[in-house]
């Protein structure tokens, strides 16, 4: 009377503190968007610091946001957001049945757009600023107007996105390891769960870098 | 016919099999991923930052026995306060009854097998540990001296000590409240057994529930401001650095978002277990059960908008400090609805004083002390003659630990017979109930009146006229060490000489009595199907 | 509470290609616009459209990419929740860091209380 159904065969990928597998999927969903709130919260402390800092020296910020150059912002957004697409395809095909090839073509289209990413970052954002010395506490020879506010911007962009980038590589990781696990047959039409959550977090990371955009590089437009 | 819970097992203790003897060997122990072991894992890394921390209490109050400081030099007795703090605050009450009471409980309680995450639990411990090995190793290469709340700009530039360090080790630990947070949030909302619906869950689940809200909003800010703190501090870059447009309250506005939840995380589980408690002793159902279950949430929501109230005398704003002294106020409503709950569900209850119970009656008391204290601070006149001093001391001691650490106690006292299917002496452990009691009140209550008279906190020396309740406060000191050591050795005998407990010594209800003492690894033979309401004790009229 | 429905979550629903394309293509376009419309000068209304833009795309990638538009309530609560506890966070650190320069001077009735006070 008190018993539910002992399973039988087990679903691919079950895990047995659970009844069965659609509570095991709804809880990993939940999970994710449970963390994901975190993550609100963590960036969420440097968006107020941001903007508490914009709002009381606007004049700094604006010469600050001026030694950043739009069109990297720009493309790298550009380059985000189709990792964004890829990453959905890749879901989609799991869900769909496709053979594992599929899957892995997107995950690893989506992993070759995070790296472009970072690599434009790092070569064409952060290595030209250690050359023009606006790196604060590492290489900063500034001297231009609002000296004071602009190492003060620059140590924002520097957090936020380094935060970001941080974020990034761990899901350059976590794609790495669902490259492996779809290579070993472990996800199905039925069980892809790792996939979508992994997926869940991918997308995070692009909306933090939708809202860095504009907070970093447009302040005060380029007029 | 009204059997609620299916299949009452009555095995005993010594010859079945249960989670503690199903495995040997460390490795068992040290890769487990039962909810239960795990939160045996916390009990004892927990105990000994408790102790740790105690050390540096019992030091301190050795120190205060004289006006010009007994045993330190003042740089010395800073890092004594701040060692204190830092490692009661986040290694001690933080994960004290989430990491071991919650862990164990929470699956047995709702009916589940295991947490919804069990690897990402033990991930938890030893994240836990590793931050609080980070936080050790610094002390004893000489600590921090910035107070548990490292204020900038002594913290990002004057302080010689270890900061960073520290402050990694409260970050790591921070990611394991994370992972316990969104490990019970999904397991309540998702692994609750057949019937067990949200308004028959026990309070204690509600508790839980609402401190991992708390972990999950509140602490990733801590981390982000430690991060920024530890830049500040490497880099030499001023986020915080007026010099650059930057601004310390800042950083206490960035703090104090998370460390004023934390307060509530370190009370709500208590609260929690007093409902349990109070529940089982006068064996009667719980007064007004949907007021205290949304007083919980309402707790853990309040909390998050009135950290202002730390800083009304650091230099926030006039208009900043009117509306958070206004909003604090209401934090105090469900805290005291708690409290006539409690109460009232004591009123013609059929009372037994068992030590889980002094520990419950003693909570109440001490608490409604230390939460009316709180009101006197959120009043912004009266909490500019007594910030900085000793009055907020008491205030924080009496809810932390005339509050938090009784119910700890409590908990630990009343659930200890189904953790390890062991009775302890119960004549021993009223006795140490009431030296705690005593030794806490002598302790604590003193400085209530030293913080009125105007003796700073956190000065290693004070003026002469204070004396004699300073020493007074020491000696209670000494009484509540001791307080503390005798359970410490009871429970210890009592894990291999106590007489065993069968399923339900205290005859109380709840899912966790129905199975074992102790529990099997999976918990349940078979998952029971719930039908009946949370304390469904017989009523006055069904008495024969 | 072991119902095997289509119903419970979403794990049953599959997003047409299309949509996907679209979604993205509307991204894309937003980033475009963003970024032409701060070379126009719009004063302060740039901040504004720029952050419109991005919540437009945010909301974009949450229902589709994320597949919130086929998720449960709960789900909705719980972004929602974080976002409203960001806002706490941002709005009451605000009332204090802009508002330091404001005098609190009694008037009206509250004039009345020190003298009230007084008389007593």
């Amino acid at each position: 009377m008190a018993e539910l159904a002992t399973h039988g065969a087990h679903p691919q990928g079950f895990a047995h503190q659970f009844e069965d597998i659609e509570q095991q999927r709804d809880a990993g969903r939940l999970g994710m968007w449970v963390f994901l709130v975190t993550e609100i919260l963590f960036f969420g402390g440097m968006f107020t610091s941001y903007t508490i800092y914009r709002a009381l020296h606007l004049e700094s910020f604006i010469q600050g946001s001026h030694q950043l150059e739009v069109k990297f912002g720009a493309t790298n957004t550009a380059v985000l957001i189709f990792s964004s697409l890829t990453m959905a395809l890749a879901i989609r095909a799991a869900q769909t049945g496709k053979k594992k090839g599929h899957i892995i073509f997107w995950l690893i289209l989506t992993m070759a757009l995070g790296a472009l990413f970072v690599g434009l970052k790092l070569r064409f954002e952060w290595y030209r600023d250690y050359v023009d010395g606006i790196i604060p506490g590492v290489h900063w020879f500034y001297n231009g107007p609002h000296a004071p506010g602009v190492k003060m911007f620059m140590c924002f962009y520097f957090f936020m996105t380094g935060l970001h980038a941080i974020h990034m590589i761990i899901g350059l990781g976590i794609l790495a390891v669902l490259v492996i696990m779809t290579a070993r047959d472990r996800f199905s039409a039925e069980y892809y769960s790792p996939l979508e959550i992994s997926g869940l977090y991918w997308h995070f990371v692009d909306i933090v870098w939708i809202f860095l955009f504009p907070l970093l590089y447009l302040i005060g437009g380029r007029y | 016919m009204s059997t609620a819970i299916a299949e009452i097992h009555e095995t005993p203790a010594e010859s079945g099999v249960n989670y503690l003897n199903v495995t040997y060997g460390i490795k068992s122990w040290l890769l487990t991923l039962d909810h239960k072991r795990i939160g045996l894992l916390y009990l004892g890394s927990i105990t000994l930052m408790f102790f740790v921390g105690g050390m540096a209490a019992v030091l301190m109050r050795l120190h205060l026995v004289e006006p010009q400081g007994a045993l330190f030099e003042p740089e010395t007795y800073n890092k004594m306060f701040s060692t204190h703090g830092i490692i009661m605050v986040f290694f001690f009450l933080v994960p004290s009854i989430p990491a071991t009471l919650g862990n164990f409980l929470i699956p047995l309680m709702i009916g589940a097998r295991d947490v919804a995450f069990p690897r990402l639990n033990l991930m938890s411990w030893y994240l836990y540990i590793t931050g609080a090995a980070f936080a050790l190793v610094a002390t004893l290469s000489g600590g921090v001296d910035t107070g548990w709340t490292f204020y900038p700009p002594y913290s990002s530039t004057y302080s010689q000590t270890h900061v960073v360090v520290v402050a990694l080790g409260v970050f790591i630990a921070g990611f394991s409240s994370i992972l316990t947070g969104v490990n019970f949030i999904v397991t309540i909302h998702k692994m609750r057994a057949p019937g067990m619906t949200w308004f028959r869950l026990p309070l204690f689940i509600w508790a839980m529930y609402a401190t991992s809200l708390i972990f999950v909003l509140g602490t990733p800010v801590i981390a982000i401001t430690l991060f920024l703190l530890g830049m500040e501090r490497i880099l030499h870059v001023g986020i915080f650095d007026p010099a650059v447009g930057g601004d310390p309250l800042l950083f206490q506005h960035l703090f104090w978002f998370y460390s004023h939840p934390a307060v509530y995380i370190m009370i709500l589980p208590g609260m929690g277990v007093i409902s349990e408690l109070i529940t089982a002793f006068s064996r009667k159902k719980i007064f007004g059960y949907a007021f205290v279950a949304f007083s919980s949430l309402s707790i853990a929501i309040i909390s998050f908008i009135v950290w202002g109230h730390h800083m009304f005398v650091t230099g926030q704003s006039v208009y900043a400090g009117l509306v958070f002294s206004v909003l604090s106020f209401l934090v105090a409503i469900p805290s005291a609805v708690k409290v006539f709950n409690w109460t009232a569900t004591l009123y013609k209850g059929s009372i037994s004083y068992e030590a889980p119970m002094l520990y419950a009656l003693g909570f109440i008391g001490l608490f409604t002390i230390g939460g009316l204290t709180g009101l006197f601070l959120a009043a912004l006149a009266t909490d500019v003659h007594l910030n900085g001093t000793y009055f907020i001391v008491a205030h924080f001691h009496y809810v932390m630990v005339g509050g938090a650490v009784m119910a700890y106690m409590g908990g630990l006292h009343f659930w200890w017979p189904k953790i390890t299917g062991r009775l302890y002496p119960d004549l021993w452990a009223r006795i140490a109930a009431a030296i705690i009691f005593i030794g806490f009140n002598l302790t604590f209550f003193p400085q209530f009146m030293l913080g009125y008279m105007g003796m700073p906190r956190r000065y290693a020396i004070y003026p002469a006229e204070f004396q004699v309740l300073n020493v007074m406060s020491s000696a209670g000191a000494s009484i509540l060490g001791v307080g503390y050591i005798i359970p410490l050795i009871y429970f210890m005998w009592s894990m291999r000489y106590g007489p065993p407990a069968g399923p339900n010594p205290w005859g109380a209800k709840g899912l966790e009595w129905t199975t074992q003492s102790p529990p099997l690894t999976e918990n349940f033979e078979t998952i029971p199907i719930v039908t009946e309401d949370a304390y469904n004790y017989p009523s006055e009229a069904a008495h024969g | 509470m072991s119902d095997h429905t289509e119903q419970s979550g979403h794990s049953g629903h599959i997003v047409p290609v299309s949509t996907y394309l679209l979604v993205f293509l509307a991204l894309m376009v937003g980033t475009a616009l963003t970024t032409w419309i701060a070379y126009i000068d719009l004063g302060r209304w740039n901040t504004v459209v720029a952050l419109t833009i991005a919540v437009t795309k945010m909301v974009l990638v949450v229902l589709f990419f994320m597949h919130v538009k086929y998720a449960t309530g709960l789900t909705r609560v719980v972004i929602l929740a974080g976002f409203f506890w960001l806002g706490i966070m941002i709005t009451l650190s605000c009332s204090d860091e802009l508002t330091r320069t404001w005098e609190i001077v009694p008037q009206g009735w509250n004039m009345i209380l020190p003298v009230v006070f007084r008389l007593f």
